[in-house]
């Protein structure tokens, strides 16, 4: 049977993309699968009893070294800040190619705590920043230094012992560019080194945290539990920042979805379902109700997201135990096909992730699908006519060209790079200035524009005339192009509408990071973890591959 | 050291703030993305040209025929290397062109490079003295060596290479003969077990 990948005009939609969950395609796995048999060291160990100084981790195989560069500094609680407008930070980070000399360390040290006013080289790879979750961290250290494990209610509630709140890479304040890495046998993916600095960081924190109670009292301290360590992660504050990536990185995000519907495509073609598939499939359905539960926020938004959730899942759960029988032919193309009608768009992606555990020999293929060469489809095939532009975008844009651009509410919005910190913002277009510097993130609007000047040009005119008199329509010209080939290459929604929740751009990305509990702070920000649940670095070697569905078990 | 990455959007926010489209000011960043990663003064001229934008006027040429030349100025290099990339399969029949005065000419190169890559030709682009061979979007290779490149290119001829060998028969001949010494004699039993071998070619 031939199961049709699903439509890009569903799954494309906002909604849907802000409901994705991580899954075995996730970077952060794929990360741990792709160096579980690197050899992990900590070369440097130089914080002072208040834990402040320099770490350094690495990574390596044969002639290959990555090193984690630590630099832990004293900060005032009035200087801690998730904001982007931050200056200071508890922990600076950098992913350097290679073993770090002394004096690579002192040029670091005087770069690296300045973020993104520090300047970086080709040799090193990612940057990054972390606070602690002060009420944490210092819960921990007392703890420990007690002779005793923390409670575990308050740790199960935060999740991790620090927050990173960026992580920079490809080329940013000087770091190597991509083209630099993206050869590398070991680099099968995007994000793989972003991966590595984040789950190296949560060693430090764990280190660290340790060292602080060590010196705080010799004699009695212990060391923090290894399973509980365990079922720590690393936290993250992101923004508005990476919600333009999705949009400037078309032919990428077509790859990543792609793969996605693919997996699913391919499972549910499956016409005999072997029980051990099954039955590792429901262990983790079961399992993953821990996940929901323990998903805590304070967003309405959020917390009704949840709530639908985890009532379609326990629907779910009830139908498969007590209703279904895997037997039956194209078992996981039944279940898709229930849970599509009867569970929201939440469940849905939830369990379309879960359906991908059992299923290794399907995925892994596909995890090397996932990056792409964009620089291969910028250029515009300008012998094209005009006939088949209008073509592609009735085909590809039926949604957006419904969207009714004369009216207010469906353009209220406009992305904007704010002026002190370059980052990407959202405002309203008639109660805020700057509209007219408006970055090319109306995709739709633009899409629907071009689309209405097609039609009043003659038909069989080549593109490259058309652009010569409509030199303000090329950006979108060239992704109606990119969409004939990229199918899942445009968000199909209008991202300037008033009601477009801009998290939802957030989300998608962070859930292909691996990003577990989310939890918005407002629709512009959240906050998520990473690597909870995931073995340790002296456990990588030989580790159960479905972690993220055994976290606090 | 500035990264390709910071050079690119820099670029391309720079065009956009300098009057261009969004569209347009994405290839210029990858064009001067390129001349950097080439070796080429992409950022100190695409400086320069925007510096004097904001003080003289520069000519669009919308459609390019086989010999071009501004009414009263001088041709905007980005203006028309995006038609010269954009028109690139007709220009291609004309086998050659010429232009007169094309402003910061440096910053028209990387749209030829690029042509040449979409028509799998290559392409050298000759003004004044100065020669400049593009070879389908892989390297740049010229007699340039000045430091400053010229702000105007007076006479500009490009032509159009057919793919052809940049050697003659005979010296191919000799180094194939060459080559055919790393090769063994088979025997007549290892020919009957080759490929098809055995069977009638008429089944």
């Amino acid at each position: 049977m031939e199961i049709e990948l699903r439509d890009p005009n569903i799954i494309m939609k906002l909604s849907r993309l802000g409901s994705f969950h991580q899954s075995k395609l996730s970077f952060l796995r794929s990360f741990l699968s792709e160096f579980k048999d690197w050899e992990y060291k900590r070369d440097l160990f130089d914080l002072d009893k208040d834990g402040f100084g320099v770490v350094v981790y690495s990574f390596k195989k044969k002639d290959r070294v990555y090193s984690l560069i630590c630099f832990a500094n004293k900060i005032q609680d009035d200087e801690r800040s998730d904001r982007v407008i931050a200056t200071k930070w508890d922990a600076a980070f950098t992913l350097y190619d290679g073993i770090p000399s002394k004096k690579d360390i002192e040029r670091l040290k005087q770069e690296v705590p300045k973020q993104e006013v520090g300047r970086l080289s080709y040799k090193e790879l990612t940057l990054s920043r972390a606070n602690k979750s002060v009420r944490v961290f210092d819960h921990v250290v007392e703890s420990l230094s007690n002779g005793k494990q923390p409670n575990l209610d308050l740790l199960e509630k935060v999740g991790y012992l620090y927050r990173t709140t960026a992580v920079y890479g490809s080329g940013k304040f000087g770091l190597a560019d991509r083209f630099r890495i993206k050869n590398r046998e070991e680099i099968n993916g995007p994000f793989r080194l972003e991966m590595m600095l984040v789950y190296l960081v949560r060693q430090f924190t764990f280190d660290q945290v340790n060292h602080v109670a060590q010196n705080k009292n010799p004699e009695e301290a212990v060391k923090l539990d290894a399973k509980i360590c365990k079922n720590l992660g690393i936290g993250n504050s992101t923004g508005l920042g990476m919600a333009p990536f999705i949009v400037n990185h078309p032919t990428l995000l077509n790859n990543w979805i792609m793969s996605r519907e693919k997996a699913l495509k391919k499972i549910r073609e499956i016409k005999k379902v072997d029980p051990i598939d099954s039955d590792l499939f429901k262990q983790c359905l079961r399992n993953s109700i821990k996940n929901i539960t323990s998903w805590n926020t304070e967003s309405e938004y959020q917390l009704k997201k949840i709530k639908n959730l985890l009532n379609d899942v326990k629907k779910f759960l009830d139908f498969i135990e007590t209703k279904f029988d895997f037997e039956i032919d194209y078992a996981f193309n039944q279940l898709y096909l229930w849970v599509e009608k009867e569970t929201c768009e939440e469940c849905i992606e939830f369990i379309v992730s879960l359906m991908m555990e059992p299923y290794d020999k399907i995925i892994e293929p596909l995890v090397k699908q996932m990056s792409s060469e964009e620089d291969k489809y910028f250029t515009i095939p300008t012998n094209r006519k005009v006939q088949e532009l209008k073509l592609i975008i009735d085909a590809k844009y039926p949604n957006i060209l419904s969207v009714d651009f004369e009216k207010k509410q469906n353009y209220k919005k406009f992305w904007f790079i704010s002026k002190n910190k370059e980052e990407p913002r959202i405002a309203d277009r008639f109660e805020e200035k700057g509209c007219e510097l408006e970055q090319p993130l109306a995709i739709a609007r633009d899409i629907k524009k071009l689309y209405e000047k097609l039609l009043i040009t003659k038909k069989d005119m080549t593109i490259d005339k058309f652009l010569s008199e409509n030199a303000d329509l090329r950006h979108v010209v060239r992704r109606a192009f990119i969409i004939e080939k990229f199918p899942y290459s445009e968000i199909q929604d209008n991202t300037i509408s008033e009601n477009t929740i801009p998290i939802d751009m957030l989300r998608l990305k962070l859930s292909f990071f691996g990003a577990l509990k989310f939890d918005p702070r407002s629709d512009k920000w959240l906050r998520i973890c990473m690597f909870q649940g995931a073995p340790l670095p002296n456990e990588l070697k030989n580790y159960d591959d479905h972690w993220v569905y055994k976290i606090n078990s | 050291m500035k990264s390709l990455s910071e050079i690119e959007t820099t670029s391309k926010r720079a065009t956009r703030a300098a009057g261009f489209s969004w569209g347009v000011s994405e290839e210029v960043g990858k064009c001067i993305r390129l001349l950097e990663l080439f070796g080429l003064p992409g950022i100190k001229n695409l400086n320069s040209y925007f510096n004097e934008k904001k003080l003289n006027n520069f000519e669009d040429l919308k459609l390019i025929n086989k010999e071009n030349q501004p009414q009263k100025n001088t041709f905007c290099p980005i203006n028309l290397g995006v038609s010269f990339l954009d028109q690139i399969r007709t220009l291609e029949t004309f086998k050659y062109c010429s232009f007169k005065n094309i402003a910061y000419p440096i910053l028209f190169l990387p749209f030829l490079s690029r042509a040449s890559e979409v028509i799998g030709k290559k392409i050298i682009f000759n003004f004044d003295k100065n020669q400049f061979l593009l070879n389908f979007n892989t390297s740049i290779s010229s007699n340039f060596t000045q430091e400053q490149c010229p702000l105007i290119a007076k006479d500009v001829e490009i032509n159009f290479l057919d793919n052809k060998d940049n050697f003659s028969e005979l010296e191919w001949i000799n180094l194939y003969k060459l080559s055919e010494e790393t090769f063994v004699e088979e025997t007549d039993s290892l020919k009957q077990g080759a490929a098809g071998a055995g069977l009638t070619d008429n089944d």
